[in-house]
This record gives structure tokens, C-alpha cells and sequence, in this order.
């Protein structure tokens, strides 16, 4: 049938050039390149080793929770949730193997910890029709407190028998790669590859664009959306583990006010608040853009006082940015 | 054979009748004009024909068999489609992607199964071929026309070989060229064989396209006739009440 193929070939003109230009991701990627290039050739301590090392696992942690927050966001939703579910995640294990248990149990319990706190997310929103902010709002405060009575808000530093196993997977490395950095690159295109080639992926976006849309063609939006915040959940738990491994010790301030770093690389990575749009590839930029304008400030000796300035800044543009593109 | 064969359908919600002993019939490849004032009932009959409402009492027979629909998917899978006023397409996803929502085809990539978008391109192309319709697979919805985005709606139905589709006014929102371009997409599903329930208040556009008339009136069918034994001014007549039954 040629005059078929012809109908499908006869998609928008637009060069390969044209297409990347368009996507907000590849500005901020170019945004990002240009500041470490900046900060290469105006200080002498961003281009080192351990400086490096820091930036890439400091803005793992991040990147990794962008990567649910992504999925949340595409679906119309949004989790406040993901700094406390850090913290319960990483107090979890931390008491589980602080007990005497080997460490693949601590890590199954705060796994499960993660996806508890993720389905409740899920069912209030998707089942009871509350609103996310308001549910993951509630669960940011639930589950950061229960994360104290667990410790007894003491700092818990001795992992038990897999001590060392812990620390080696949260704060060491391979190849010269931090361990985190590692995690978030194979978890990113594990997500990538789940909201480009499978259904589910379809339908969080489908879910996104137009729920009504969606109920009416029968896709389960109920099961998807507990899916989308248990998937968020159990990104903010591995961060947790791999949080507790790298500071070596866990006290209940772990992970407050993350949730605001994470939405906002979500949202600079071109992540849609009203829903709809995101990547995976884009959450991990948006993460950092931030992450080197933080380590930026601090080697050009600026007060860390500005970090939010900058932040907020960026997600206003992000934002602003993308209305013009709507508008052109 | 009746395609859709409806037997003194009654639905109460409470103390409210919202349809009244109403029985219609609708053979394949015809148009049915349903028309009537807000709150007539027009939208319960629909929801009750699609399975979102099961009826209060009264039987609905599918091609001579009766058929009970518990849910929506009951009744999309008895062959009843429905395309709905606006449209339930997501502006972020490809017209390909908008055909085939909720039923995307996949296939085997290692331990994974992905969705098949190839088949989906050639596949939704095909349709629109069949609907001699413009719009491309890989366009985004967002960037479409009242009409391409109808045509969109319209490949859906065609895509589960539907027998009966229900439309619920398509040409409300959309401007004069549009309609001429949706009503010959209606054209096109009947002469596919197809029944078609079309909802809507816009006069012309049903006497354009309608062989038969069916008028709801506080949920009772007061006038069920050939489209040409009949005239605008007798339908409004039977929408008001100014004139008791035809």
C-alpha cells in the first residue's frame, strides 16, 4: 500500500535540528554544559576529582527521585511526600540491620516501607478522589513522624553485620563512578524505556493529557495511578538506602524539603505541572542544572543563602519558557 | 436483523423517571437522528445503550441476542462504540496513539512486551484512509482541526469494527466547514454498514444526515419516523411540546 505509507511518512517537516531545539530538555542540557564549562575556566577546584565525584552523587540522589516524581507529574498528579519517605526508607533500614539483620533484609523492609507509604498515596488519590497535593502533603508529615518513633529520633551509625556492605553501596564506587550515579543512570533509562515502549507508560501520559479520555477508553486509570505513586515512593526508598550508605549514619532531618529540589528538576526538565508532558532523560538534567548551580555557588564563594534564589529562579523560567514555546 | 434493538427501556434514578417505556430500533447502515430538550433524556438512553447505566427495567438486544452490560467494556465489546461530545482524545499523543488508546497492540522485545507503534502508524493510516480524512498518524492531536480531531474519534470505532456508534453531538463546537467534513465522516460509517445514533440539537445537520427521527421528550419517545416524512418545524414542535406525539 504506498499511498499508506506515504500518509505515514507525511509527518510534520521538521530537520533533526528543529526537533532538538524544540525540546526544553536540550536547553537546559546546554545551560548546564555552559556553566560547567564557565566554572571549569573560572575556578581551579570545579574541575578536580573529588569535586566532581561530589556533584555526580550529590545530584544523583535528586535525579533518581525526579525520575518518580517525572512519572507523578505526567499523570497530572504531584508528590509532596518523597523527602519524608527518604527518611522513613533510610530509618528503616537502618533499624532492621542495626538489630543484627543481614542487609538484604533491611533493604526488603525499607523497600517495602517506600511502597507501603507509595499505595497509600495511591489509593486515597485514586479510589477516595482526594486531592494529591493534599494526600502527599498529609503523607509528608505522617510519615517523616513515624520515621522519629521508629528511631526514637536518635542517630542510628551501626548497620550490624553488613556495616561495611552499606556503606560500600551508598557511599563507594566502581569504575570511578559514585555508586548513586550508577543507580540513577540505570534506573533513568529503565523509566525511560517504561514511558516510551510499554503500556503503562502510555496510559500515565494518556492519564495525563485527559483523564476523562482515559476512564471512557477503559484503561484502568485507578490501578495506574497507585502504580505512579508507588513508583515514586519506591524511588524516594532507594534513595534512602543509598542516602544511609553514603552519610554513614541517619538522624530524622534526612531528605526535608527535598521534595522541593526534586519537583523543581522535574519541572526544569520539562516536566508539565498541569500534566501531560516529561522525560526521564529531562529529570535527570533538570537535577543537574541544579546540583551545579548549588556546587557553583559555593566554589565562586557566593553565600549558600542565594541557592534558593537561583533555584526559584529556574523553575520560573523553566516554566515561563515553556508557555512561549506553547504560544509560538 | 435489528443491529440495536431497544424493549421498553425505563430507567429511575429514585423518585426521577429518566426514560419512559421506550423502544427503538435501528437497522445496520442506518442514521437515527435522537433529538430532545436538555434533561429530555437523550443522555441516559446513550449511557444505558453504552453500559454505563444498566436499565431499571426493559431489555436491550444486540443483533436479535440480549445482551446485559454490567460496564462500558461490556458494551464495547458487544460491538456499541461511542464517540463523545468532547471527543475523550489526549492532546499530548499522536493520532495513532489517540486510536488506539486503552487497546495498544504489543509485541515481544526480549522479556518484554512493547507497544507495537509500527502497526499502530499503518494501521490508524488505513482508517484514516477509509474515512478519506487528512490526518496524519504521527500528528499530535493538539495541533489538529475540529475535523481531523472528529476524524481521530471516528477511526476508533472503525478500528473495533463497531456495529452500532453513538455520537454525542459532534457538530456542537465546531465551525461550518468542520460540520460539512463530520458529516461526511458519518456518511462514511454508514456506508461501512454501520448504525449510528446521532445526538444533537443542530437541526440541519440532523436532517442532513438522518434516515429516521426519534424524539425524546421528559423521557418519553414521542415521535420515532423517516426523516423525510417529517420537517424542522414538527421536530421543534415535538421538542416543546407544542405538538403531543408523531
Amino acid at each position: 500500500m504506498t499511498d499508506i505509507s506515504e500518509i505515514i511518512g507525511r509527518s510534520e517537516h521538521r530537520s533533526f535540528l528543529g526537533r532538538i531545539t524544540s525540546q526544553q530538555t536540550f536547553w537546559v542540557f546546554l545551560a548546564a554544559l555552559l556553566a560547567c564549562i564557565a566554572l571549569t575556566l573560572l575556578t581551579d577546584t570545579f574541575a578536580t576529582e573529588r569535586n566532581l565525584f561530589n556533584v555526580t552523587r550529590n545530584f544523583a540522589f535528586v535525579g533518581i527521585i525526579a525520575l518518580g516524581m517525572t512519572a507523578v507529574i505526567a499523570s497530572g498528579g504531584i508528590d509532596l511526600s518523597v523527602g519524608s519517605t527518604v527518611v522513613i526508607s533510610a530509618i528503616t533500614i537502618a533499624v532492621v540491620t542495626s538489630s543484627g539483620m543481614p542487609f538484604a533484609v533491611g533493604c526488603a523492609a525499607a523497600i517495602a516501607v517506600a511502597l507501603t507509604v507509595g499505595a497509600v498515596n495511591g489509593v486515597l488519590i485514586a479510589y477516595a478522589g482526594m486531592p494529591p497535593f493534599v494526600v502527599t502533603l498529609g503523607m509528608l508529615s505522617v510519615a517523616r513522624s513515624l520515621a522519629t518513633v521508629l528511631s526514637n529520633n536518635k542517630m542510628i551509625y551501626e548497620f550490624g553485620p553488613d556495616h561495611e556492605l552499606l556503606l560500600w553501596i551508598g557511599g563507594g564506587s566502581t569504575l570511578g563512578l559514585p555508586h548513586p550515579l550508577i543507580v540513577m543512570v540505570i534506573l533513568a533509562v529503565i523509566t525511560s524505556f517504561a514511558f516510551r515502549w510499554t503500556r503503562w507508560g502510555q496510559h500515565v501520559f494518556a492519564i495525563g493529557g485527559n483523564e476523562q479520555a482515559a476512564i471512557l477508553t477503559g484503561i484502568p486509570v485507578r490501578q495506574i495511578k497507585v502504580s505512579i505513586y508507588m513508583f515514586s515512593a519506591l524511588m524516594a526508598g532507594i534513595t534512602g538506602i543509598l542516602e544511609v550508605g553514603w552519610l554513614g549514619g541517619v538522624t530524622t532531618n534526612l531528605g526535608q524539603s527535598m521534595e522541593l529540589s526534586v519537583i523543581a528538576a522535574a519541572v526544569i526538565g520539562g516536566a508539565n505541572l498541569a500534566g501531560g508532558t516529561g522525560t526521564a532523560f529531562g529529570a535527570v538534567v533538570g537535577a543537574l542544572l541544579i546540583e551545579v548551580i548549588r556546587n557553583s555557588l559555593i566554589l565562586l564563594g557566593i553565600s549558600t543563602f542565594w541557592q534558593g534564589t537561583f533555584v526559584g529562579s529556574f523553575i520560573v523560567i523553566a516554566v515561563a519558557f515553556d508557555k512561549f514555546r506553547q504560544a509560538r | 436483523m435489528s443491529a440495536l434493538e431497544l424493549r421498553s427501556i425505563s430507567k429511575n434514578f429514585g423518585a426521577i423517571q429518566a426514560l419512559k417505556d421506550v423502544s427503538i430500533s435501528l437497522e445496520p447502515g442506518e442514521v437515527v437522528g435522537l433529538m430532545g430538550d436538555n434533561g429530555a433524556g437523550k443522555s441516559t438512553l446513550v449511557k444505558v445503550v453504552a453500559g454505563n447505566f444498566s436499565p431499571t427495567t426493559g431489555e436491550i438486544l444486540i443483533e436479535g441476542e440480549k445482551a446485559a452490560f454490567h460496564k462500558p467494556l461490556d458494551a464495547q465489546l458487544a460491538g456499541i462504540e461511542v464517540v463523545y461530545q468532547d471527543l475523550a482524545l489526549c492532546n499530548n499523543l499522536s493520532a495513532a496513539s489517540n486510536v488506539f488508546l486503552g487497546r495498544e497492540p504489543t509485541t515481544r522485545f526480549g522479556p518484554f512486551r512493547i507497544i507495537d507503534y509500527r502497526h499502530m502508524r499503518e494501521r490508524s493510516a488505513e482508517l484514516f484512509a477509509r474515512l478519506k480524512s487528512e490526518t496524519r498518524p504521527r500528528d499530535q492531536v493538539l495541533r489538529m482541526s475540529g475535523g481531523q480531531r472528529q476524524a481521530v474519534a471516528i477511526a476508533r470505532t472503525l478500528l473495533s469494527d463497531a456495529k452500532i456508534v453513538l455520537m454525542d453531538e459532534p457538530t456542537a463546537a465546531i465551525s461550518v466547514r468542520q460540520v460539512a467534513e463530520v458529516l461526511r465522516l458519518i456518511r462514511q460509517l454508514r456506508d461501512h454498514g454501520i448504525a449510528i445514533v446521532l445526538i444533537s440539537h443542530r437541526m440541519p445537520d440532523v436532517f442532513e444526515v438522518a434516515d429516521r427521527i426519534a424524539v425524546l421528550r421528559r423521557g418519553e419517545l414521542v415521535c420515532n419516523k423517516r426523516a423525510s416524512d417529517s420537517s424542522p418545524e414538527e421536530v421543534t414542535g415535538l421538542i416543546t411540546g407544542a405538538i403531543e406525539m408523531a
